[in-house]
């Protein structure tokens, strides 16, 4: 399977395991969404538990707020994460703090999928990257998943939740995992190890990283999209490090990060969001408060840069090999 | 930008044969110090207004979205086809219950001015709007409320002294003293968590709504905001929702005039009603005299028989008037004219009902009082009650890792860490033993 199909199979596990699983969102229903995440859901399912919505992610996430009182589980989509803002209010004051301000009388068991991140030529209203926003509100967790088989179980462990989850999707790797070269074809996920995805029902636990490789020179923490960049531009440079797959940004594996970091004594944070504020900052101080003894350099960050992402200029503002590589060379040397 | 604004072009209309352009800011009539005068505000006769059947097409019922349906005519008297020909006792019943509402807004709104809790907001002039259209829907249905809206807990049976706990954040507050005052939160009372963001509650009530009728339920939902609110784009979103999916839900736009001290013209209502909002979403709209208990009740009634036989959602304006401030940090008088609560023509909803059962010959002044005087002792023996559990500012009343907890349903690591933090600032200050007040 390749990453929407796993997505796919998500919530068709999780629909026909769970009443109480309802798919909802513009084009989602009898089309099966732009991307397709979700099509031959709604024929196998029903109109009531699949079923477009208006161009309104307002109400989109508003109404799964109401329908997660009532009872339901809803799995909305917002078909760009740079249309998420609208709805924000509902995801910032409602959904994540029903159970706070209610002292458990209400829950939010929504799960909000979005597609995100850049290197498909979307131009400024496709691209964008919102994870660190999401992790600054109390009360919702972040999972971004990498390949095929993480996706499947972070989703069906996020459709299962009793808390509010965005769940961000790597829209440039839905086919295949991306070597962070754009004239370079796409490998199909059918040759990686991870589209090898059960049809039935299996989970990931929350909160936990994965080691994508071992090492001892370096640690790289990454997600998404720049798990797989990371690892080509590693490989081809011949640098003997540790990559980490964080998959959940909250609850963060602070664990898995802190055991890596001593081990290797260096650190390097990549993500594909602006960096003033990104969640890459989080991370740097994070590893400095709990190993600063173990490093052996300053903890470096790749990102994209604090502009809106340019349309044709896409590939000059994607963090890929140059600045990657620019960066290991000098965490190294020190 | 160009430093001179480009030259016209050929073809177009000379400037100086064109009226200037000009910008409407929205005024009220009165200002403080102004004697108010709603002579202008039409008031149409209580029969004037048709009561459709339930199952009526949006279009065919325009007028009424900019009539007024009302039932009680100045003199008491019950009239015309929205009458719901209620028996005394439910009559009774409701007069109790409004009564009891501004005996205890009264009561909480002077404990804020003694400096027992931070904030209040009373409902004075509007208890129809909440008591009676509360009566009118199934005990099971869900009420999605706005933060005015405590008669809805009144008309329920919740208990007084969970509110008052609530308001003090208390210990005996169920919320932990984590909302501000008023901002109850009541499921088995069918009664969602109020939020202070303006009109959220909206989409929420409308999916609420759509889960009900997607599970095959017979339970409607109830929306509420202020008209003021009604400006917001979750109103707006709620509405395109709910009749896409005619979803069985019903919209309250509380018009009491007043957004804190914007006047309602900026929410948009000098050109149009608030009920005709529905006009352009092809959905039902009524606009009812919000001090005339009957009228409200009969239009929830109306509007709830429509929702629950699939006949799709209504929007209700309760055309009102916020007889006081908009909260216990406002001053009205700074904005508006002192008179315009008692120069409000449609006069005080429980003066009205009490002179409509007069009228019938099922109540009088010496059992008016009487109630007066039970309601007043009721609310101060369970204030007295509530205060014995601890009042806002005196102490803290809960544990404190409760600040914590509910954040998620587990806690995460994060969270426990600085859970631990806190508690050891707390033991330095007040040792070990220190237990909630």
């Amino acid at each position: 399977m390749n990453m929407i199909e796993a997505i796919n199979s998500a919530m068709d596990v999780m629909l026909g395991r769970d009443d109480k699983v309802v798919v909802l969102g513009e084009d989602v229903g009898y089309f099966g969404g732009v991307f397709r995440a979700t099509a031959g859901l709604q024929k196998k399912h029903g109109k009531t538990r699949v079923f477009d919505t208006p161009i309104n992610e307002c109400g989109i996430i508003g109404v799964a707020v109401g329908m997660g009182a009532y009872g339901l589980r809803p799995v909305p989509e917002i078909q760009f994460a740079d249309y998420i803002y609208p709805g924000l209010d509902q995801l910032v004051s409602e959904a994540a703090r029903l159970r706070y301000r209610s002292a458990n009388d209400y829950i939010c068991p929504m799960t909000v999928r979005t597609p995100f991140g850049g290197g498909i030529f979307g131009g400024q209203t496709h691209s964008q990257s919102p994870e660190s926003i999401m992790t600054h509100i109390c009360g919702v967790k972040t999972v971004i998943p990498s390949n095929p088989y993480d996706a499947k179980g972070l989703l069906i462990a996020a459709i299962e939740d009793n808390d509010p989850v965005v769940f961000l999707e790597p829209k440039r790797i839905y086919n295949g995992p991306f070597s962070g070269y754009y004239d370079r074809p796409v490998e199909p996920w059918s040759k990686h190890a991870a589209s090898a995805v059960p049809e039935g029902y299996y989970r990931i636990d929350l909160g936990k990283a994965a080691t994508v490789r071992e090492g001892e020179a370096v640690t790289v923490l990454a997600y998404g999209t720049m798990v797989h960049v990371a690892k080509t531009i590693i490989e081809e440079m011949g640098v003997d490090a540790e990559i980490l797959d964080l998959r959940t940004l909250l609850p963060l594996d602070v664990e898995a990060i802190e055991a890596s970091v001593k081990k290797t004594g260096r650190c390097l944070i990549i993500h594909e969001a602006t960096r003033t504020s990104g969640f890459g900052a989080e991370l740097a101080a994070l590893v400095q408060e709990r190993c600063f003894y173990h490093l052996e350099a300053p903890v470096e960050r790749v990102t994209g840069f604090d502009t809106p992402y340019p349309h044709s200029l896409e590939w000059a503002y994607f963090p890929g090999p140059v600045r990657i590589a620019t960066a290991l060379t000098k965490i190294l040397k020190d | 930008m160009p430093e001179t604004p480009p030259e016209r072009s050929e073809g177009s209309r000379p400037a100086s044969n064109l009226p200037p352009l000009s910008l409407h800011i929205p005024e009220p009539r009165y200002r403080p110090g102004d004697t108010p005068d709603f002579g202008g505000i039409e008031i149409p006769a209580v029969e004037a207004t048709p009561r459709p059947g339930e199952a009526t097409k949006p279009d065919a019922m325009r007028d009424l979205c900019y009539g007024l349906v009302r039932v009680l005519d100045f003199d008491g008297a019950a009239k015309g086809p929205w009458n719901p020909n209620l028996a005394p006792d439910r009559l009774r019943s409701m007069l109790r219950t409004m009564m009891l509402l501004r005996a205890f807004d009264d009561r909480m709104f002077r404990a804020q001015r003694q400096g027992k809790t931070s904030f209040y907001m009373k409902s004075t002039g509007e208890e129809a709007t909440s008591v009676a259209s509360t009566m009118a829907i199934d005990r099971t249905d869900m009420v999605f409320p706005s933060y005015r809206q405590q008669g809805i807990l009144i008309a329920r049976d919740y208990p007084l002294i969970q509110m008052m706990n609530q308001i003090y954040s208390n210990r005996g507050d169920h919320l932990l003293g984590r909302q501000l005052p008023i901002m109850y939160s009541a499921p088995e009372h069918g009664f969602f968590s109020v939020s202070g963001n303006l009109a959220t509650q909206y989409p929420q009530a409308v999916g609420w709504a759509m889960a009900s009728a997607s599970k095959g339920d017979t339970r409607i939902a109830t929306a509420w905001c202020g008209e003021g609110s009604s400006a917001e784009g979750d109103f707006h979103s709620a509405l395109t929702f709910a009749t896409v999916y005619n979803a069985p839900v019903i919209f309250n736009v509380v018009n009491n005039q007043w957004a804190i001290s914007s006047f309602s013209g900026f929410a948009g209502g000098e050109r149009t009603t608030f009920a005709a909002r529905a006009v352009g979403y092809g959905i039902a709209g009524l606009r009812v005299d919000g001090n005339d208990p009957l009228a409200v009740y009969a239009a929830t009634q109306w509007a709830a028989d429509r929702a629950r036989t699939n006949n799709g959602p209504t929007l209700i304006e309760h055309f009102t008037y916020r007889a006081e401030g908009h909260s216990t940090s406002d001053d009205p008088s700074a904005y508006r004219a002192a008179q315009e609560a008692s120069a409000w023509p449609f006069g005080d909803p429980i003066a009205r009902l009490r002179q409509h059962l007069e009228r019938l010959g099922e109540w009088d002044a010496e059992r008016h009082e009487a109630q007066e005087k039970e309601l007043d002792d009721l609310v101060k023996t369970t204030q007295k009650q509530a205060e014995k559990l601890g009042i806002l500012g005196h102490g803290m009343h809960q544990p404190f890792e409760t600040m914590f907890e509910d954040v998620f349903e587990e806690m995460p690591w994060h969270l426990k860490e600085q859970c631990a933090q806190m508690l050891a600032e707390q033991e330095a200050k007040f040792g070990p033993d220190w237990k909630p007040e």
